[in-house]
């Protein structure tokens, strides 16, 4: 038993996380305005495996991701990658963020945006050099995106913008990745194409966590599920006899309803004058 | 008048250089502001000028250039720091911080500069706003052996180069400065402009790249606040980049576009300020010579906007008309084709063909392409194909029957409704495209009309 004030060297310590996980999140709670987006979030992600987070909008699924990689602040709470904090597990972690979250007019190529992903590999004040240029440009091949290289990416369709997005995170040559709806308003082919990446990536030993909108191809997809609104409501399995993906579940993570602990949440807001 | 070598080189030289410093500096740093959307962070920037020159003399007590300098930029950085401030804990839009820091900065330095203290020194509201660019010139000072150019060959001498106007050296400083700095994080300034949230996740720290962008700004925005004023500088910042945008997707060109611009404006303004007056016979009058390159810089945007070979309104506009000028050719071909379909043995005249085709300039060209391609002929009767016109024609005919089937069988539109959507499709399917169209719907030879699906090769004779 530990004593309540002594903080263990790593998660792992703990005997409710493993060490060999590629993510563990333990006790994370997120605020926006005193309000949680996130509350009390523990999670141990499985490695090897494609991993779909669900939840209704507002959940704070994309919070989940960004509190993870240290793009927002955490109210409580640790996340370690292979049992090492986000600043030492870095260059382990491929991040695709969310499509609309960048100006698609900037003037720079496909090729151009593959690049940035090996920019942490390059460090502060490296040239781009030409070894760097063909790694991006094979991760482009890698996605059906070779012949488009040197196109403007205001010139590409959002299938192609999302496909490029995802040749930058090949680029990172990451073991975790983390992805956000990747899968949101593109086309078939795009999806298809998006999906068996993902499975190569599963294959040669990696983990993809998908924040992922479309209920029905969850258990076609991934393997395992992170069903999110606010809590977790359950993780685990999308099929067998553990599976977590249950109607019983969903109906958890999207049932309108107050629960009691969202009430007092709202009451807590109230009287701190969020 | 013309002036001589002499005057030239004592009186403009030192102005036009420093002004194309500054500007360079500027527009350099100004693309990152416009890429970010954040160009008023610029106008914030060189509003907060005037306070803190003003501070920095209450505080130092002369107006030596090198706390002049270090005040201007504080009170700049101070005014980006205030306004991010702002936005994050008032809850307001970007703008609108930036809008209430800028005045609120400008006010105390209003206030400042009407203290008694402030009213002995040469230091007036209306130069920090307007730019005196007439005041940058060589001084001849004896006392510390210093003389201005006479000839070119002068401009080596160290006795020369040591009297040469503090403004000059700042900017040489700031743009050298401005210049290295960017080569230096060319990338990961690139990386947090596009994508803030990947240059944190990767480590690149945007905060900082951020302050670092607000510190050149800043840096640049001072050293020209002399040249062009602390209001045309935001001009400075944010045409030559604008202007860049404008003909190229390419970043790395754009910001050497920028600077050329940049130094086009200071050239053309500088020459319109102090000999426009004279060409017009107005001999007695000289222009401001900030204003005019704020001016020139403004008028260079423009035509970017409305001639650039990429981007510009007019071509555009030319590409349209290309466009729809193709289209009535092919319409017009079709329509040829369908008389003589018909067994017609009246040619289509010219004015028929003009009614059908809305008439206008672009049927005129359309008419006239058609000629010039050989692919259609005048008769006495009025127009008729010629036989490249009439492969051509079948083409487009065989394509515009094969969606009219597709959207018919496959989609299951009403016969009555599907002419116009074919004759909107036809225009922009490839012949890849119209092979895959006749895959789909084999084995039909009419369309839901009734009428035949031409061959993808000729047949026979063409239909008389």
């Amino acid at each position: 038993m530990l004593h309540p004030l002594s903080t263990p060297k790593s998660l792992a310590d703990r005997p409710e996380h493993s060490p060999s996980s590629p993510l563990s999140v333990h006790d994370m709670t997120v605020a926006y305005q005193r309000r949680p987006v996130l509350w009390d979030v523990d999670y141990d992600a499985p490695s090897q495996s494609l991993i779909a987070i669900v939840g209704p909008n507002g959940a704070g699924k994309s919070t989940l991701i960004k509190a993870c990689l240290d793009l927002l602040p955490r109210a409580s709470g640790r996340v370690e990658f292979f049992g090492k904090s986000y600043r030492e597990s870095r260059h382990m972690i491929g991040y695709v963020p969310q499509r609309e979250s960048v100006d698609w007019d900037f003037p720079v190529s496909a090729l151009d945006v593959a690049a940035m992903g090996r920019y942490a590999k390059i460090g502060w004040f490296g040239r781009v050099s030409r070894r760097h240029k063909d790694a991006a440009r094979e991760c482009l091949a890698r996605v059906g995106m070779a012949d488009l290289a040197h196109r403007q990416i205001s010139q590409l369709s959002g299938g192609q913008q999302q496909r490029v997005f995802l040749a930058r995170a090949l680029a990172q040559d990451a073991t975790l990745y983390f992805m956000d709806e990747p899968l949101a308003g593109v086309d078939a082919a795009t999806e298809a194409t998006i999906i068996d990446v993902l499975r190569s990536l599963r294959s040669a030993g990696k983990t993809v966590i998908v924040v992922h909108h479309d209920l029905p191809t969850v258990p076609q997809y991934f393997d395992h599920v992170l069903l999110l609104n606010t809590r977790v409501i359950a993780a685990g399995p999308v099929s067998g006899p553990e599976s977590v993906f249950t109607s019983e579940n969903l109906r958890r993570t999207y049932g309108g309803r107050l629960t009691l602990l969202d009430q007092a949440a709202e009451a807590v807001a109230r009287a701190r004058g969020g | 008048m013309i002036p001589t070598l002499r005057e030239f080189l004592a009186i403009d030289l030192a102005a036009i250089i420093t002004a194309c410093l500054c500007a360079l500096a500027c527009a350099i740093v100004g693309n990152f502001l416009v890429l970010r959307r954040q160009s008023l962070l610029g106008d914030s920037i060189a509003h907060s000028v005037l306070p803190g020159l003003a501070a920095a003399f209450l505080i130092v007590g002369s107006r030596g250039s090198v706390p002049m300098f270090v005040g201007a930029l504080i009170a700049g950085v101070l005014s980006a720091i205030l306004s991010e401030g702002l936005r994050r804990f008032a809850r307001v839009e970007a703008g609108a911080a930036m809008g209430v820091i800028f005045s609120a900065m400008f006010a105390l330095g209003v206030l400042l500069m009407s203290l008694p203290r402030m009213r002995s020194v040469d230091l007036d509201a209306d130069c920090v706003l307007n730019g005196v660019l007439e005041t940058v010139i060589w001084t001849a000072d004896a006392s510390r052996g210093t003389r201005v150019p006479a000839v070119w060959s002068d401009l080596l001498d160290p006795g020369v180069l040591a009297g040469a106007p503090s403004q000059l050296l700042t900017a040489l400083v700031v743009c050298g400065v401005v210049i290295m700095v960017v080569l230096a994080v060319f990338k990961e300034l690139t990386l947090a402009s596009f994508d803030s949230a990947l240059a944190g996740a990767l480590g690149f720290r945007p905060w900082l790249l951020h302050t670092v962008l607000v510190v050149l700004a800043a840096a640049a925005s001072v050293a020209s606040f002399e040249v062009v004023g602390s209001i045309l500088v935001i001009a400075m910042l944010i045409c030559p980049a604008a202007t860049a945008r404008m003909c190229t997707s390419r970043l790395r060109t754009q910001i050497a576009l920028s600077g050329v611009f940049a130094i086009l404006s200071v050239l053309i303004g500088y020459l319109l300020a102090g000999f426009g007056p004279m060409l017009l016979g107005y001999h007695s009058l000289a222009l401001s010579a900030s204003g005019m390159i704020a001016v020139a810089a403004g008028a260079l945007l423009t035509g970017a906007i409305i001639f650039s070979p990429s981007h510009g309104l007019l071509a555009r506009r030319i590409r349209t008309l290309r466009l729809s000028v193709a289209i009535a050719r092919e319409d017009l071909l079709a329509m040829l084709y369908r008389v003589e379909e018909s067994g017609d043995a009246r040619s289509l005249t010219l004015h028929h063909a003009r009614l059908a085709l809305g008439g206008g300039l672009t049927t005129k060209l359309a008419i006239r392409g058609a000629i010039r391609r050989d692919q259609a002929t005048t008769t006495p009767g009025g127009l008729a194909l010629t036989d490249s016109g009439r492969a051509a024609a079948r083409a487009l005919v065989r394509t515009h029957r094969l969606w009219e089937t597709y959207l018919v069988k496959e989609l299951g539109l009403r016969p009555d409704h599907v002419h116009r959507s074919a004759m909107e499709l036809e225009h922009h399917t490839t012949s890849a495209m119209a092979d895959t169209l006749a895959s789909i719907v084999p084995s039909t030879t009419a369309d839901p009309h009734g009428r035949p699906i031409p061959g993808d090769r000729p047949r026979g004779n063409p239909p008389e």
